[in-house]
Parts: C-alpha cells; sequence; structure tokens
C-alpha cells in the first residue's frame, strides 16, 4: 500500500507532551510501519500555526497532510492512533468525530501571525525546515547588502517596540548601541519570562528558535556587538534543550561563528541559565546575573546602552522583540508598520489563560478590542459564567474590569486604564474570582520576589501584602483601603526598578474598579466566596441524601448526621478546609 | 565526592563559567549545595564561601538540604492560581504528612515545593512530578499517583 505525500504532525511542545504527546508520536510511527506505509512523522510546537495553532487546551493535536488536504484532530491518546491510521491513512475517510469544531477554527480567524507564523509549521529541531522557509534569507541580505545604519532606520521604520513590557523603540536603541565607539559590544536575549500567567517567550523558543537566533545575528550586525547572550530560565527545560541545539546546527551550517557567511562579520551566542530569581528580568539585575553576582538592580542612568555587560555597551532585547526581526527585514518596514495602531505597530503575542474556553497561545494586531480576544478568538468564558475582568502584564499590570472590554489593546490604552501590556499575559477572570484575593495573590509574589536592594520595595511592598493579608481574614480597618492606596503611590514613585514600581499596579486597579469588594471585606463578606476565613459552610437540608460522605471527609469532626438523613456542620469546629464541598455529589454543602 | 568536584572545577575552568554556574553544576550533581562542597570550591578558588552563599540564597533554584527522592514541584501561576493550586497543595501536604514549615517527608521519599510559573498555563493546574508536567490535575489524580510512588517504594523493598 503506498500513501503519496502524507506527513503526520503531533504537537510536541511542553503541552503536547503532558498531554501524552511522545506516545502518540511513537503510535504514529508504530501503526505505520505496521500498515507498510511511507509516511513523514514530524515533531510540532505544540504551540502555534499548523501544528496545533496554540490551543494547547486542546492537546494532543494531530495534523493528518493527504497530498494538499489537512485535518486536524483534537484530544488525541495513543490508543487512538491505530483507528486514525486505519480509517485515514489507509481508506481515506478521516475519523470525523475526533476532528476539531467550529471553536478551532474561530479561534483561528482573528489572529494575524508574523512571529508565530513558521512555529508549528516546522520541526523546531531541524534547522533545514526553517531554512526551507526563507529562514537566515534576511541575516543573509543583512550582511551582504545593508550597512549597519540602513538596518537600523529600516526597524525604526517599522515601529518594532520591545515587546517585553516596556515598549521602548527597538531601533532606536539600536541606533544608541551602534553610536557608541566600543571595540566590545553585547546583544543579550531576554529569556526570563517570570511573569506568572506569560509563557509566549518559552513557546516561542520551543517553536522556532532559529528565528530568535536571526534576530540575534541582525541586531548584533546592526550595533557592531560580536557576543551574544541568551538569558533563559532554568525552569523551562525544553525550551533550552531546543535552543541548544539550534544553537549548534546554526554554528555548524556557518550563521554563527568567525567570519559568517564568508563576510568580515563575527558573532557567537552563549546560553545562560537563569536561576530563578524574577527580578532577573530587569535589565541591569539580568546583567549583574550573568556576570554572575546576585541579581539585583542598580539606578539607570546609565542605561545598559551606555554602560552594560563588563562595563560595556550592551543591547537587551526580549524574544519576541527578536523574533519579529527576520520577518521584517524579509518583508520590509512598510509591511510591518500596516498592522496595529498609530503608536503600537505590528502584532503581539497574548498568553491567554483562566477562565476562558480556548485558552492558548494567540497572536493579534495591536489594537484589537479586548472583546474580540475573549469572546471570539477565546470562545467566551468557561462554563459560560461572566466575565469579570482580565488580568493583563502580570504582577505589574492591573485587572481590566468586564464593563471596559470594548478598549482596544496597544501599549497607550492598557497604560490608561491602570494596567499593562507587560510580555503579554492574559489572565480572564470569571464571577467564581475575588479580586482582593487576585491583589493579594501579586503582592505575595512580589513581595516574595523583592531583591531586598531598596527600601521601598523591601519593606511596601511587606507592609502592602500585610494590609491585604487582613482585609482577606475579615480583620480589615477603618481607612485601610485609603492606606493602600497612599502606600501603593509612594511605592511606585520612590522604587528603583520596574518590580517595585509595577508591584502595586494589581492593587491600584482593584481599588479603581472593584472599591465595592474591597468593601464587603471590610464588612466581613467575601461576595465570590473565595476568601476562606470570611466563609461559613452549611448543608442545604431539601438537596442532603444523608450519604455521610461529607462526614468522613471532614477531618474536624465539624459535621454530625444519622444515615439518610440531612447532616450537620458546627461553624464553631469547622476550620473552613472546603473538603465537605469538594465531596458532595448533591451540591448540598453551600458556602457563603 | 571529591571526584566529582574536580571533574566541576575543571569544567569551571575550562568554560569560563561563573560562580552561578558552577553552584547550578553542583547543583545537578548532588540534588543540593553541601556546607563541604562550597567550603571545597572556597578553598580551591581561594573565594570567601560568604560570597557563594550571599549568591546562592539570592536565587530560589538553589537547595540547602538535600530533597526527597522524588520531587513534586507545584506550580503557583497566575492561570493555576484561580484553576484551584492551592487545594492541590493543600491535598499533597495532607498525603504526604508535611506540616506548613516542611517541604520534605522524614523518610526522604517526597519533596514538595512551589515554583512560580512553568508557562504552562494553558493546561493549568499544573503539577510536576519528578520532571514530568502533568497538566489539568485534580487532587484525585494526584493522589492516585503519589499512591503508586509510595507502592513502587514499598515493592522495592
Amino acid at each position: 500500500m503506498k500513501a503519496t505525500n502524507t506527513t503526520i504532525r503531533v504537537c510536541m511542545g511542553t503541552g503536547g507532551i503532558a498531554a501524552g504527546g511522545v506516545e502518540v508520536l511513537d503510535a504514529f510511527r508504530k501503526e505505520l510501519e505496521l500498515a507498510g506505509i511511507k509516511a513523514d512523522v514530524k515533531k510540532n510546537c505544540s504551540m502555534h500555526k499548523v501544528g496545533c495553532r496554540g490551543l494547547c487546551a486542546k492537546d494532543v493535536l494531530v495534523d493528518v497532510i493527504i497530498g494538499d488536504k489537512k485535518t486536524t484532530y483534537q484530544f488525541i491518546k495513543s490508543d487512538m492512533v491505530p483507528r486514525i491510521v486505519k480509517e485515514h491513512v489507509v481508506e481515506k475517510n478521516p475519523v470525523r468525530e475526533w476532528m476539531v469544531g467550529e471553536d478551532y477554527l474561530a479561534f483561528h480567524e482573528k489572529q494575524f501571525k508574523v512571529v508565530l507564523s513558521d512555529c508549528g509549521s516546522i520541526d523546531p529541531e531541524d534547522i533545514s525546515a526553517y531554512i526551507g522557509v526563507k529562514g537566515y534569507e534576511a541575516a543573509k541580505k543583512v550582511m551582504t547588502s545593508m550597512k549597519p545604519g540602513d538596518v537600523i532606520e529600516t526597524i525604526k521604520a517599522s515601529g518594532l517596540r520591545g515587546r517585553g513590557g516596556a515598549g521602548f523603540p527597538t531601533g532606536a536603541k539600536w541606533e544608541i548601541a551602534g553610536k557608541q565607539d566600543s571595540k566590545q559590544k553585547y546583544l543579550i536575549c531576554n529569556a526570563d519570562e517570570g511573569d506568572p500567567g506569560a509563557f509566549m517567550d518559552r513557546s516561542v523558543i520551543e517553536g522556532n528558535p532559529h528565528a530568535v537566533i536571526e534576530g540575534m545575528i541582525i541586531g548584533a550586525y546592526a550595533i557592531g556587538a560580536d557576543k551574544g547572550y541568551v538569558y533563559i530560565r532554568a525552569e523551562y527545560p525544553l525550551a533550552v534543550e531546543r535552543l541548544r541545539k539550534a544553537l549548534s546546527d546554526a554554528r555548524e551550517n556557518g550563521f554563527l561563528g568567525k567570519e559568517i557567511l564568508g563576510t568580515k562579520f563575527n558573532f557567537d551566542i552563549k546560553v545562560k541559565l537563569g536561576a530563578g530569581a524574577f527580578v532577573c528580568g530587569e535589565e541591569t539585575a539580568l546583567i549583574a546575573s550573568i556576570e554572575g553576582q546576585r541579581g539585583m538592580p542598580r539606578a539607570k542612568p546609565p542605561f545598559p546602552v551606555y554602560n552594560g555587560l563588563w562595563g560595556k555597551p550592551t543591547v537587551i532585547n526580549n524574544v519576541e522583540t527578536l523574533a519579529n526581526i527576520p520577518y521584517i527585514i524579509r518583508n520590509g518596514d512598510r509591511w510591518f508598520a500596516s498592522f496595529g495602531t498609530e503608536k503600537s505597530r505590528g502584532t503581539k503575542v497574548f498568553a491567554l489563560t483562566g477562565k476562558i474556553k480556548n485558552s492558548g497561545l494567540i497572536e493579534v494586531p495591536m489594537g484589537i478590542s479586548l472583546k474580540e480576544i475573549v469572546y471570539e478568538i477565546g470562545g467566551g468564558i468557561e462554563g459560560d459564567r461572566a466575565l469579570k475582568a482580565v488580568q493583563t502584564g502580570g504582577p505589574s499590570g492591573g485587572c481590566i474590569p468586564a464593563a471596559m472590554v470594548d478598549m482596544s489593546v496597544d501599549y497607550e490604552s492598557l497604560i490608561k486604564a491602570g494596567s499593562f501590556v507587560g510580555s503579554g499575559g492574559m489572565v480572564v477572570l470569571d464571577e467564581t474570582d475575588c479580586m482582593v484575593n487576585i491583589a493579594k495573590f501579586f503582592l505575595e509574589f512580589t513581595q516574595a520576589e523583592s531583591c531586598g536592594k531598596c527600601v521601598p520595595c523591601r519593606i511596601g511592598t511587606k507592609r502592602l501584602l500585610e494590609i491585604l493579608t487582613r482585609i482577606t481574614k475579615g480583620a480589615g480597618k477603618e481607612g485601610d483601603l485609603e492606606l493602600l492606596e497612599k502606600l501603593s503611590k509612594d511605592v511606585k514613585a520612590a522604587s528603583l526598578c520596574g518590580l517595585g514600581q509595577g508591584a502595586p499596579n494589581p492593587i491600584l486597579s482593584t481599588i479603581k474598579y472593584f472599591r465595592h469588594e474591597y468593601e464587603a471585606h471590610l464588612e466581613g463578606r467575601c461576595p465570590s466566596a473565595v476568601c476562606k476565613e470570611l466563609l461559613t459552610y452549611y448543608v442545604l437540608e431539601q438537596f442532603c441524601k444523608g450519604c455521610g460522605a461529607c462526614l468522613r471527609a471532614c477531618p474536624a469532626g465539624a459535621i454530625t448526621g444519622e444515615k439518610k438523613k440531612p447532616h450537620f456542620i458546627d461553624s464553631g469546629i469547622c476550620i473552613k478546609c472546603g473538603a465537605c464541598f469538594d465531596v458532595c455529589k448533591f451540591k448540598a454543602v453551600k458556602k457563603e | 565526592m571529591e571526584q566529582i568536584l574536580e571533574k566541576i572545577l575543571v569544567e569551571y575552568r575550562k568554560s569560563e563559567g561563573n560562580i552561578i554556574s558552577l553552584l547550578q553544576d553542583i547543583e545537578d550533581s548532588f540534588g543540593y549545595l553541601s556546607e563541604d562542597a562550597i567550603n571545597w570550591f572556597s578553598k580551591k578558588l581561594d573565594i570567601p564561601a560568604s560570597r557563594f552563599f550571599g549568591v546562592a540564597t539570592f536565587y530560589s533554584q538553589f537547595h540547602f538540604k538535600p530533597r526527597g527522592r522524588n520531587v513534586i514541584t507545584a506550580c503557583c501561576g497566575t492561570a493555576c492560581h484561580v484553576k484551584g493550586s492551592e487545594r492541590l497543595i493543600n491535598g499533597l501536604r495532607k498525603e504526604l504528612n508535611l506540616s506548613e514549615d516542611e517541604d520534605t517527608t522524614k523518610n526522604m521519599e517526597f519533596t514538595l515545593e512551589k515554583v512560580n510559573c512553568v508557562g504552562a498555563c494553558s493546561i493549568a493546574p499544573v503539577i510536576i512530578i519528578n520532571k514530568q508536567v502533568r497538566g489539568k490535575t485534580t487532587s484525585d489524580k494526584l493522589l492516585k499517583e503519589i499512591k503508586s510512588l509510595k507502592g513502587l517504594k514499598d515493592e522495592g523493598n
């Protein structure tokens, strides 16, 4: 039996592997061999374009491509593979009930892919696959036909701004670095993606590491650097592995090293593993960490472009920023500038997560409305509950309330709303989420991650967290909200680096939009029934079947009752662990 | 131990590493940073041990006590938080008999630790058991797996 042009793509990013991608890939190899079919079985990043297109919540996603007809399957397990091979690959009848549905198509319709355009369609571990989609052509073009100044002009004209958070114009940064009169300059790729709820950089490196490397080569050429570093989180083992392989393949193919592609340009890249400190995402802290010191930021100016790694001019660009570069060089600055808004050009990758139906990685033109992201791409809220807010920008960002869902998503609009594009995390919160608890969650994070160098951040975040903690425990005092607001403003104004300056944002934005929730806590109620100390558990007699499940689950012995008769929770003994609520099959346990 | 330390030292000198990469190599080889290992390097490199500890205590990746044979890492990122990671952690603590300030069981079988975010938010809540990522976890699934890990140990005995 001969099958012409059959390609199987299995999603193998972190999400795909967690869902059993390795087993599925093996099953395909085995089944195809048994059936005597020659097919091309490929690994693909779980996140992106063709392979999974970002919808890792539906992993393992599998593409079966026969000729030019592509079918995508969702939730595939290895034991489903024999049927797909038999019915689809051999008999040419796709297995309809396992195919992706309309929500999968809707997820992609409003997206526009630049950075992610090759992610997922190519094997990230195969350099020839990247070269096959015009990879490294931009680097060749730059090194053989453009002057460094031309490259900088092109990037400036494209309007590309840093995708790591603050949105500083990339071309302008390169221009300053290019003008520095120094024999030694450095280019650093910041892959220390520490924001909880963000995974764009991980996905780009797992899905298309060569685009990042190519972007670095072009940047280094433009500013005149011969050494580069990728500072990447050790928490991303798969991304590190793929990056290292990509670097060694690029070296073998003559894209890195001495006299690249026969020119006089030398450049090589080293990988530096982060050791688990969020503050190292900050430029000067990152530099200290590469130098082998405690990763503590220092005052700016001087900025790293003047005085950076080992005192030399250093450009630090984010992963996504660098991955944009080859596409801008290949397609032109006008092409790139034609997407997005006037001040925020191009596209942005977001990690859409939380209480959303289609959770995953998305790339959208700047200026799209939040509503389109949540309801069209994201497919709406899980369980069709009501949207409460969208948290953007991680621990330095804020919460956009549901009432503002029509707003445009770009650098300026988000800042105006009291939030931040940040690195691109977008966590959707529904009516069951408590906003005070969310603010406390972020303060726990920033307080623990504060490096302790400057007082406003070290002591300020601690005090802010203490106030939030007492509010969520029902011990809030009159005047606490005003105190939170005042202290927040002080910490913002006086902290040394972005961590402290952004840390109060989750508090300020939730007080601004959800003041009533704070007030309810001060009165001893948690309207969303999240804050443990403010809850009371009781049994709804009309639903209780007297099965005894709660009685057995209660670790405190607070529940009494005879078999087949309604049970009772003694609130004096109850430790509010929620065990009874979890085990009750009849929804007879209520918390308020 | 000395042999492994020598090997790390050779690698350190060859690759012009820094203190962080050196500490990462020690941690990789032994699972934690023992005082003996740090003092050994302090002498060999003529760098005060306080500098090693100063750097090591700054980064959450480093551990100063031996860890259990099975390492369970609970993701505490935003997406995992809103999807109930705290309840999973409490369930694990109960199952492993760990108090609030303990992270390793007395028999050195299990270590439970938290991580800020592993970036697998679309399959939240995420638990990593011995480097294998488990997405969309529930308490039931998790406890079953812990029990089977405990069972493996019993058979081994």
